[in-house]
């Protein structure tokens, strides 16, 4: 069973069918995730098993549905609410912001809202500058709620099975680079938490923080980058509120060094924050100052060739390794 | 909780309502009315802070509305949400208290005038972003529904949560999934400053709702009885699975809107013209002239409220402010919970 392989959309596909198996409480509400099947097409299929009343489409009113999404959470359901892409979001930014995030607080704690808000994020497939931005920073900023960035098949799998079990709000960042990404199907061991920062790859010379859609990228520019004995070690994040700083820390403090990768535009980033978390922590373990691989700061355009110069390529982040570390060598 | 209603219906639908009854709506009212001119002095004071948003002139709403509610029913209110949270049944101490900004209010202090919550009384706020709270109803409705349970989501809002996209997302949703839903708008004309004829093309808010096929009508907001009456119709056929209704209150708020305006947008006549028609007086006079309060029952009535705001002052007063070491409490939920 377990040689078979699975994809990222199928991975999500199955977490949520399993939900929804396990507890009846579970449903699926968003813009053509029924009879459509989903725009990515992670809940085909879906609405034939558990019919309109469970897998709900709704008008094209994010406002409403995500707000509608809270209101079922605070009556006792477990909703999952898909929302197409991050860019559409923003339409429902008020209710994720006030209400989805502060009514636990602000009612001192009475109301608990176990919602999990799923939405595509991320540029690669030429879908211009209202599809493709990577704002999961603009969430991450907002204490309250939680935000997951899962980057691999089990993380797919798993963390949205842990996100819907968990009582706190979870904004879900599904990369679309990665739903025909596949894998032999994963274990439960292969998702210990939905927390923690993961080694992904062990190295010496230097700590590449990454999350989500470019993680494949971190990857394999820690492959080529080995081909030149240089050794990286590859951080997934996966959740981005709250932040494994510790395990971020662990890894400097072994490295030395600092490199985040991160879509997001780098002004006001999370790439930022990062940097600013092992300059206040690691400073005096550090051989080099800590530096950022983001997303170019321009609207994401149409062609190829200019939406790839925007966006982090694996290029880009084995060239910023070898500056830091030729840097070194000349100092 | 209020006691239930004793409204009937005769053949030619006129109202009959118990005078015990009627007297009750008149305590309440006079409870709010009472207990808000006192939270204007404790502003003064700078007991209370923040903004302070009076329901002064619009008790009526409120207060007739509850009647039509039962205990498992949900309301969710706006800002300007002490006389809501009143006439549902929290305790002046509860309500007090949270605007003192002490631990033993009803959101510990957190929320203040404007996040007055009690999921034991299922009121949920208390919610200062204007429309936001609609959603949020239509998903607890949405909820009920899924779980069966035959309760009704009361919204209150203002006419100006009309404008925002929030309020018609809303009511196509819960007209579209045939949700046990009564909104309440309360059209006191004014969204802050801004007069609802400079602010909406079509000013009668019912007619709106009726486009997205909802039942829905306007009252005289300054008419309690009238209000739960109407209001009882619609929660009755809410009950029977009829779906959503919308009911229209115009009523008119006797002071700013919050404790800075200076109601440069409006005339004092204005004020004076609908103070004279107000939900409290009104119903004074209509019981006196029909020989239903004596002087002397009036003053017990008022010397009961007055007893209870100032027990409920005391109360604030002497509770506890939170331990700031608390200050990360229900950020997110504990583990485990």
């Amino acid at each position: 069973m377990n040689e078979q392989q699975l994809s990222y959309r199928e991975a999500l596909r199955l977490a949520i069918e399993e939900a929804m198996n396990a507890d009846e409480r579970v449903f699926l509400l968003g813009e053509d995730v029924g009879n459509y099947g989903g725009c990515y097409a992670v809940s085909k299929g879906l609405s034939e098993t558990f019919g309109p009343d469970r897998i709900v489409d709704t008008p094209l009113s994010e406002s409403g549905f995500v707000g509608a999404g809270i209101g079922a959470a605070i009556g006792g359901m477990r909703p999952i609410v898909e929302i197409m892409t991050v860019n559409f979001s923003l339409l429902a930014l008020d209710q994720i912001v006030n209400n989805a995030a502060t009514i636990r607080h602000m009612s001192g704690n009475q109301i608990s809202i176990p919602i999990v808000i799923r939405m595509a994020t991320g540029a690669g497939k030429q879908l211009a500058a209202q599809h493709s931005h990577s704002l999961e920073n603009w969430y991450a900023h907002v204490p309250g709620i939680k935000v997951l960035a899962p980057a691999t098949v089990a993380d797919a799998r798993y963390m949205l099975s842990m996100a819907l079990k968990d009582p706190n709000p979870v904004i879900f960042f599904e990369h679309v680079m990665l739903y025909n990404e596949s894998d032999i199907n994963p274990a439960p061991e292969d998702c210990p938490d939905m927390h923690s920062a993961l080694v992904r790859q062990s190295g010496e010379d230097i700590s590449l923080v990454t999350y989500g859609g470019s993680l494949p990228k971190a990857l394999e520019a820690a492959r080529q980058l080995a081909q030149q004995d240089v050794s990286v070690e590859v951080i997934d994040l996966r959740s981005l509120r709250p932040l494994d700083t510790k395990t971020i820390f662990e890894s400097v403090n072994k490295t030395h060094r600092l490199l985040v990768v991160d879509e997001g535009w780098r002004t006001g980033s999370l790439a930022g924050e990062l940097c600013a978390l092992v300059a206040e922590n690691c400073f005096w373990s550090l051989d080099a100052p800590p530096i950022r691989v983001c997303s170019e700061e321009v609207p994401i355009p149409y062609p190829k060739h200019l939406e790839d110069a925007v966006t982090p390529q694996v290029e880009k982040i084995v060239n910023a390794v070898l500056g830091l570390l030729n840097k070194e060598t000349v100092s | 909780m209020s006691q239930s209603t004793k409204i009937m219906h005769t053949e030619n639908n006129k109202i009959h309502m118990d005078i015990a009854h009627i007297k009750f709506l008149f305590k309440q009212m006079l409870r709010i009315r009472r207990f808000e001119e006192k939270c204007a002095e404790l502003y003064t004071q700078e007991k209370i802070r923040g903004f302070l948003h009076l329901y002064i002139g619009e008790e009526a709403v409120a207060v007739g509305v509850m009647q039509a509610l039962k205990p498992e029913d949900a309301v969710f209110g706006t800002y300007r949400e002490h006389g809501h949270a009143i006439a549902r049944g929290l305790s002046m101490n509860k309500v007090m208290s949270e605007m003192f900004g002490k631990i033993t209010g009803s959101s510990r202090g957190r929320g203040g005038s404007m996040h007055i919550f009690d999921v034991e009384k299922q009121f949920y706020g208390g919610n200062a972003i204007v429309a936001g709270a609609l959603p949020l109803a239509v998903g607890l409705a949405l909820a009920n529904k899924m779980q069966n349970k035959n309760n009704v989501v009361a919204c209150f809002f203002g006419e100006g949560a009309v404008a925002e996209g929030e309020f018609h997302e809303s009511l196509n949703l819960a007209k579209l999934w045939q949700l046990p839903i009564l909104f309440v708008c309360e059209n006191n004309g004014y969204a802050m400053g801004t007069a609802l004829a400079i602010s909406e093309s079509q000013q009668h808010i019912f007619r709106k709702a009726q486009s997205y096929g909802l039942a829905a009508h306007a009252v005289d907001g300054m008419n309690v009885v009238e209000v739960e009456s109407a209001a009882s119709q619609y929660c009755h056929r809410i009950r029977n699975g009829e779906g959503p209704c919308l009911l229209e209150c115009n009523t008119y708020r006797f002071r700013g809107h919050s404790m800075f305006d200076t109601q440069l947008y409006r005339d004092a006549d204005e004020v004076e013209q609908w103070k004279s028609k107000g939900p409290i007086i009104k119903l004074k006079r209509w019981l006196e002239a029909n020989g239903k309060l004596a002087a002397d029952e009036l003053s017990q009535i008022e010397d009961e409220v007055a007893d209870e705001i100032n027990q409920a002052i005391a109360f604030a007063e002497q509770s506890e402010l939170e331990d700031v070491r608390d200050l990360y409490l229900g950020v997110y939920a504990e583990e485990n919970s």
